[in-house]
């Protein structure tokens, strides 16, 4: 096809260019804001150009409200959430699809289960399980009148194991990874056999490096959702040393009564979503192909 | 898509999905296929043992007890329970928590705020997601400059997107609200509901557009070129080979994003609103999954929070069932 459209072209891109501002704007208000001082961003009308104060606001920020902190929560959480989440998850996909053994299927279905329900409408229970893990124990215990398991009690409140384990479990992942293995030629595990190599080898030398543009892919995915994660921490954070990024930035948000701190805000915005923009920016490829993998 | 908050946003179930057969008739009915797979989702070249994939489901399986089953279906308990917000005695009480409230005013006007806010949000977003999946599929050249800058919201946390969009029409310094000022209108978020509710419509479409896009190109450029050119021969322009053929073509995966959409509404734009309004201006935008949050741990009515999440649950379930539906015909759609 050679059609010749010069009208309808520059239509396509002005709709596009319109929409790369309306994404652009907001995000180069938030750096603008950032970088004003207080008298500057209570003028009418505010300033569309950056000003200096960005490295100064930066450190008010990191230094007040320990933000330095709370940027490296996210990290840990966001690294803990996707390394645990694919380790538990290409293992079990490995289980359901490459061994013969009983309740396989019940297994199977018993993780696909968890797709259905997401946090948020269960978050009252899933909350008192973090605060104590051994709640099940604890009501075995009441049962079969054994106190010392009543008595049991671990809590997960502030606390990095918290805020990662129940976020770890995955349908998603698992799916992915069994439905690129049914893909992968039987000759290889056959062959693998002939040769001698223990499931474990196999899963190790061969499937492993099989999996690996997967795992890339979706280990971006994985990592900008930890970092954006946001009602598990509201709830199982009540120390503001112990939450991340994201929820840090809701106590900076200026209260009606006192003097509007937005320079400081927006400057933690921006801070905030820098290190994702940044994966997507310099990943773009891999993200694209976690993204409709995982959602299709 | 956030994988966990992609839950109910994965219809991969493939090999696992449908009608299953019981062992003997499958024998019976797969005899012919020969050598093919005598159970679903096993590899023909198998091991056969049992300790070690109990070894490797077991992670999994007990972090799913622990933080999903065991919560679920106490979930599903405390919905028929009563509890004083000291948690100090609790009372079996059947249906009184669903029957109280169906009766209140406040939820019915909770579940209207959210099936407005869910529509509009999935109005908006679809339809300027179709705009620039159809802009960008008909442009030659900067292609890949306009996807980088469209895909930039997936980066940002909704709870940003939230305050960033707050901040913007701030009525005392946002950039926006004072040019709305300026158009005369008496712009403020804060008093006015339908203003309140219009500012986290807009956060929740702006941070989810991208995600729409995405899949819209993918599947516009899976439309099988031939029947693009046969159109052309006839004489169809490039707007009305999209919406006669291209759009027809795509319709499994528009029902997909409005699913999706929907389940983005209902439930991952909670951050949105406690960032920004918390449901505020008198429960203008207190959606569902906002209450749950609010019943359970700020007025600590637990037998309420309990029902309503069982409700939420009841939505997120028939939700999936409609993805999966959808899906099954995505999947007889495609060439």
């Amino acid at each position: 096809m050679n059609e010749h459209t010069p009208i309808l072209d520059a239509v396509c891109h002005f709709i596009l260019l319109v929409g790369a501002a309306l994404v652009c704007l907001p995000i180069y208000f938030v750096f603008v804001t950032g970088s004003l001082s207080q008298p500057e961003i209570m003028r009418v009308p505010m300033s569309w150009l950056p000003g200096n104060q960005f490295l100064v606001n930066m450190q008010t920020v990191l230094s007040s409200a320990d933000f330095g902190r709370l940027l490296l929560n996210s990290f840990i959480i966001a690294t803990g959430i996707t390394v645990g989440k694919l380790a538990v998850s290409v293992i079990a996909a490995f289980a359901v699809t490459y061994f013969r053994f009983p309740f396989r299927m019940t297994a199977f279905w018993l993780i696909f289960m968890s797709l259905m329900l997401p946090i948020e409408v269960r978050i009252v229970p899933t909350y008192e399980s973090a605060a104590n893990v051994a709640l099940p124990l604890n009501i075995l215990g009441s049962w079969l009148g054994i106190q010392a398991l009543v008595d049991l009690d671990w809590n997960l409140v502030n606390t990095y194991s918290g805020l990662i384990l129940p976020l770890i479990a995955s349908a998603t992942a698992t799916f992915l990874f069994r439905q690129f293995f049914l893909t992968i030629p039987e000759e290889l595990c056959e062959a693998a056999r002939i040769d001698g190599a223990s499931p474990w080898q196999f899963f190790r030398l061969i499937l492993l490096p099989l999996s690996r543009s997967n795992i890339v892919a979706l280990a971006i995915i994985l990592f900008l959702m930890g970092w954006n994660q946001y009602l598990w921490p509201l709830l199982l954070t009540t120390e503001p040393a112990m939450a991340n990024a994201v929820i840090g930035l809701k106590k900076l948000m200026p209260q009606s009564d006192s003097l509007p701190t937005w320079h400081l805000l927006m400057n933690a915005a921006f801070l905030t979503m820098l290190p994702p923009t940044l994966v997507i920016l310099i990943l773009q490829r891999w993200f694209v192909k976690g993204l409709v993998d995982s959602g299709k | 898509m956030p994988a966990r908050n992609n839950t109910a946003a994965l219809p991969v179930a493939a090999g696992g999905g449908g009608l299953r057969l019981r062992q003997p008739l499958r024998r019976l009915f797969l005899k012919s296929a020969g050598d093919a797979q005598s159970e679903s989702g096993l590899k023909r070249a198998h091991f056969q043992e049992w300790r070690l994939p109990f070894w490797l489901l077991a992670p999994q399986l007990f972090i799913l007890l622990l933080f999903f089953f065991i919560p679920s279906i106490r979930a599903l308990i405390q919905a028929f329970q009563l509890t004083d917000p000291f948690g100090a005695t609790t009372q079996w009480v059947g249906f009184q928590n669903f029957e109280r409230l169906f009766r209140s005013s406040v939820y019915w006007s909770s579940a209207q705020v959210t099936l407005i806010f869910t529509i509009a949000q999935n109005v908006l977003t679809l339809s300027i997601a179709l705009l620039l999946a159809f802009a960008s599929n008909h442009i030659l050249r900067g292609r890949g400059a306009y996807r980088t800058v469209l895909l930039l919201p997936y980066a940002v946390a909704p709870a940003i997107a939230g305050i960033m969009l707050a901040f913007l029409f701030n009525p005392r310094v946002g950039p926006v609200a004072h040019m709305l000022q300026g158009l005369g209108l008496d712009w403020d978020p804060n008093r006015n509901s339908w203003h309140a509710l219009s500012l986290i419509v807009m956060a929740a479409s702006w941070k989810h557009i991208c995600y729409n896009y995405i899949f819209l190109v993918a599947a516009l450029l899976s439309v099988p070129q031939s029947i693009l050119e046969s159109a052309y021969l006839d004489g169809a322009g490039p707007v009305q080979r999209f919406l006669r053929i291209s759009l027809p073509m795509i319709t499994p995966t528009l029902f997909f994003l409005i699913v999706i959409n929907f389940v983005y509404g209902l439930f991952e734009t909670f951050a949105i609103v406690d960032a920004t309004t918390r449901g505020g201006p008198a429960g203008a935008t207190s959606i569902l999954v906002y209450k749950v949050y609010q019943d359970g741990f700020v007025t600590l009515d637990l037998g309420s929070s309990a029902a309503q999440s069982v409700v939420l649950m009841a939505l997120a379930l028939l939700l999936t069932f409609a993805q999966f539906r959808f899906v099954e015909r995505r999947v007889n759609y495609s060439v």
